[in-house]
């Protein structure tokens, strides 16, 4: 199993009888590699479990955007992203300064990103509406002053991981 | 067309993916914002900006872009190039801007993408 900073793979224990896997990633403030490193390695672990191509690009998009926000707006977060038969389900949870207000963060073109944040290319306004775009459920939990607790949900259809019943992958 | 036509029409330099270049390009989409591109570009589409960073390559490979065109003669640095795992996505650099470059491939056949397409 490969591990390096920030980037924990490892088979969990089934919830409510549900084989499922979790793949974690920590994510420190200003770390922008992690971002887009956590969504390519998500990218490839859920191919190999067999996931469709649209449904793995949508939820290597939630995982970068969730990431890249942590990254910008947080002190430091964690991305749990957990796999079962029925559903993937993208958990961000940060501790930072938490949303103001989420229906405004809403919208698209809203960002107040730093400067420097958008000289890199982030920073368009567009991650939390990208997000919302690519899950079929999305849940924001907000405490301003303490973080951000963000959920997303894309259903499966249950033929196509058949592998997560094996509780291995590799990333 | 091909992206070795895509090469020929913007006079552009291959940076690495020599041997993809007979990959068919049918859309573009041009941006330097890195969420625009991972919500308005469908897959199998060249992506063409004139941001360099490590993360414009992750992007590509995210939204399983079909290369990437760096314009104004920008290339990502060696480290970047030599420490990224980007054996899927060729990159090429033209010395045209991105206007000109768009503009030449549009007239060539290459469509953009629309929002309706993305997914």
């Amino acid at each position: 199993m490969h591990e390096r900073k920030g980037v924990v793979s490892s088979p969990c224990q089934p919830a409510a009888n549900k084989p499922q896997l979790t793949l974690r990633f920590k994510i420190d403030e200003k770390d922008f590699l992690i971002a887009g490193e956590s969504a390519s390695k998500t990218k490839k672990a859920l191919q190999q479990l067999g996931l469709k191509q649209e449904i793995v690009k949508n939820i290597a998009i939630i995982v970068y955007e969730a990431a890249m926000n942590i990254v910008i707006h947080s002190n430091h977060g964690e991305i749990k992203i957990i796999i079962a038969p029925d559903q993937v389900v993208v958990l961000s949870e940060d501790v930072g300064e938490g949303i103001p207000d989420i229906e405004l963060a809403m919208k698209e073109g809203y960002s107040t990103a730093p400067n420097e944040v958008r000289e890199m290319g982030f920073g368009a306004g567009m991650g939390l509406p990208n997000i919302k775009q690519c899950s079929n459920e999305l849940d924001i939990k907000t405490t301003i002053g303490f973080g951000t607790t963000l959920r997303a949900t894309i259903y499966l259809n249950p033929a196509d991981t058949k592998q997560v019943e094996t509780g291995t992958m590799y990333v | 067309m091909t992206l070795k036509e895509v090469q020929d029409i913007l006079n552009a330099e291959v940076i690495c993916g020599e041997h993809l270049l007979d990959r068919e390009v049918k859309t573009a989409f041009a941006c330097d914002l890195i969420s625009e591109m991972l919500s308005f570009a469908s897959s199998d589409t060249l992506l063409i900006t004139s941001l360099t960073n490590p993360h414009v390559i992750h992007t590509a490979e995210v939204m399983d872009a079909i290369g990437v065109v760096f314009v104004g003669g920008k290339k990502p640095s060696e480290d970047i190039i030599n420490n990224l795992d980007h054996g899927n996505i060729p990159l090429l650099s033209t010395p045209l801007l991105i206007f000109n470059a768009c503009g030449l491939l549009f007239s060539n056949g290459v469509e953009g993408c629309t929002r309706g397409k993305a997914w």
